[in-house]
């Protein structure tokens, strides 16, 4: 027991060391682009976090969540920066834009109450395209959003003096400013897992379960099914709210075409190959799908010219190629996610041999 | 004065009229069986009586009137469904689908998991199985989990929705056994069932839907020999 305990501790503090210099070591290896990838790797991380909650836990299909990364983005976009001429801090305006995009979340969930599967996902698509049209054509009568032009300049993150904008001096260190966002969301994420794990072990996260499975039965069992999947999308939505906002002022800008419906199916795409309802897993779907096409796309050229001397195939084109086959053999290879959660292992583990159970036991045992 | 009183209760889906105001009525501790074909109203009569159907009319439980409470308030007011096809949830363990049970108790973990262990008791299959998935259960012990899983909300009146649709026979007496067993407890039952003679032979009195309203009620002993019960249900 107490070996078991030291191994974890030791574990715990390899991991926290080596998330800690993984900016330095990338940078050094692959350069500072890599850092940049891996800060967005930790946004579709929360994304994807935030959209297990609807679709892993409470199983309702929604293919607009990109909206509410939208909400995020916008609210911390239209609070920081030249548009409207405002300044705020950012701790401020990321619980602001988490808050909107929650309750964005519950405008979706409400309408939608009844729905479920096919008609879920077609009416939340056509959400995820509303929110996206609007932040196109809020330009005109009043100029609101700036239209398909987008909001440049926003404000980098700040605390006081010190902004994540710029290379900071840290202990004698010069950090840069991609490694301080690399930390800041990290934090984040970390505090995300946290809250996620700590829901999908509470009552709400078991009645989220109960819907997913029967909600006419969860509803027999005392459970307020309209409150319980409305939280869920809420939830869901404001993860993607901090994920926008915090995307928001990494990028400076930000504009309508970053929120298309390729980005919802993206992020559907983490949660389903990571492994639906398992936060494990969905973390990795995260990494692999940020980091996978980055390494197509930056290694399918050298790749033909050392192979057969010559470019045949444009990496770019390659690069959604390669995606797309890897998505179905992982499908077809492990259909429940690369690493799925122990209830879904137990499952597929367990339907061999059901229906022999079955015939034993009414035979009259 | 009755547990549960339910007097010219209608329900309708869109304009056609599925429950056609029916009374019933059921004391403390008995077991009333509601027989009668399909497309009776006896699934949607459920339902109602659950919250799960908007409806009219006056219903209450110990003199409480439930008309206008939703679903899943009605259970911590002491009803507990047990839907037909059973509902369980598939994708959980056993014990986890008891725990869900428990989902309204405001009571110690220590008085729930020393309830679950009267559930393991009573059904010592589902302890046997407390770790497995409730989809890879048989018909027999999905219905077996699905009334314990309804006893840990610990009904005052409990209502089964045909608990031997798709049963072997000898699973079917099994699960009669056993509801006359909860019975026994000092809980209420309401029993809805095509296979009317074993349900009437366990219950005390029975009502006969036909169509949307109640054209029977009497003791289930006096049911079981009317001759127009049996030549309508009891195929004899």
């Amino acid at each position: 027991m107490h070996k078991l305990l030291r191994n974890r501790k030791l574990h715990l503090g390899g991991t926290t060391l080596a998330l800690l210099v993984l900016p330095f070591v990338t940078d050094l290896l692959f350069g500072r682009g890599w850092v940049r990838i891996e800060d967005f790797a930790l946004l579709y991380i929360m994304l994807a976090l935030g959209l297990n909650i609807v679709v892993g836990f409470a199983g309702l299909l929604d293919l607009g969540y990109v909206a509410f990364f939208a909400v995020g983005a916008y609210t911390y976009a239209l609070l920081a920066s030249p548009q409207l001429g405002l300044h705020l801090p950012f701790w401020i305006i990321l619980p602001a834009g988490a808050l909107l995009a929650g309750f964005f979340g519950a405008l979706l969930g409400a309408p939608t109450l009844k729905l479920r599967g096919d008609y879920l996902a077609i009416v939340t698509l056509g959400f995820g395209e509303i929110i996206r049209i609007f932040l196109n054509n809020l330009n005109a009568p009043v100029n609101i959003t700036n239209g398909a032009q987008g909001i440049s300049q926003v404000d980098a993150m700040r605390i006081g003096d010190f902004s994540l904008g710029r290379n900071q001096e840290l202990f004698g260190f010069a950090i840069p400013s991609v490694h301080l966002h690399y930390y800041l969301f990290l934090l984040f994420t970390l505090l995300v897992i946290f809250v996620t794990a700590r829901l999908q072990d509470s009552r709400i996260g078991r009645a989220w379960v109960a819907i997913r499975e029967d909600e006419v039965a969860a509803e027999a069992m005392g459970i307020n099914t309209r409150n319980i999947k409305l939280l869920a999308f809420v939830m869901g939505a404001s993860f993607g709210g901090i994920s926008g906002g915090l995307f928001a002022g990494f990028q400076g800008f930000v504009s309508p075409e970053s929120f298309s419906l390729m980005e919802s199916i993206m992020i559907l795409c983490m949660v389903v190959l990571g492994g639906m309802g398992n936060i494990a897993g969905v973390v990795l779907g995260g990494i692999i799908l940020v980091v996978l096409p980055e390494v197509f796309r930056n290694g399918a050229g050298p790749l033909q010219q050392w192979l057969f001397g010559k470019v045949f195939i444009d990496p770019e084109s390659m690069r959604m190629l390669m995606f797309g086959v890897a998505l179905i053999v992982v499908m077809l290879w492990r259909p429940a996610g690369l690493w799925p959660s122990t209830r879904r292992q137990r499952e597929l583990e367990a339907t061999g041999d059901a229906a022999e159970q079955d015939t034993v036991y009414d035979s009259g045992r | 004065m009755n547990l549960l009183e339910v007097q010219d209760l209608k329900v309708s889906y869109g304009g056609i009229r599925a429950l056609k105001g029916i009374s019933l009525n059921i004391a403390a501790g008995e077991l009333v069986a509601l027989i009668g074909s399909n497309g009776a109203g006896k699934s949607t009569t459920l339902k109602a009586l659950a919250g799960l159907l908007p409806c009219q009319g006056k219903l209450h439980l110990q003199g409480k009137s439930l008309l206008h409470r939703a679903g899943h308030l009605r259970v911590a007011d002491g009803m507990a469904l047990v839907p037909e096809g059973r509902g369980v949830f598939a994708r959980l363990s056993v014990q986890e689908n008891l725990q869900i049970g428990a989902y309204t108790r405001k009571e110690t973990a220590a008085i729930l998991e020393q309830e679950l262990q009267q559930i393991y008791a009573l059904f010592p299959r589902l302890k046997e199985r407390r770790n497995q998935l409730a989809g890879t259960l048989s018909g027999g012990e999905q219905q077996m989990l699905a009334m314990g899983r309804a006893m840990m909300c610990k009904p005052r009146l409990l209502m089964l929705d045909e608990p031997s649709m798709g049963l072997a026979p000898l699973m079917v007496e099994k699960v009669f056994e056993t509801i006359q067993n909860i019975s026994t407890q000092g809980v209420s039952i309401l029993l809805v069932e095509q296979n009317a003679r074993q349900a009437l032979q366990i219950a005390s009195r029975g009502y006969v839907l036909e169509s949307g309203s109640i054209t029977l009620s009497d003791d289930a002993a006096s049911l079981l020999d009317s001759a127009a019960i049996q030549k309508a249900y009891l195929g004899s």
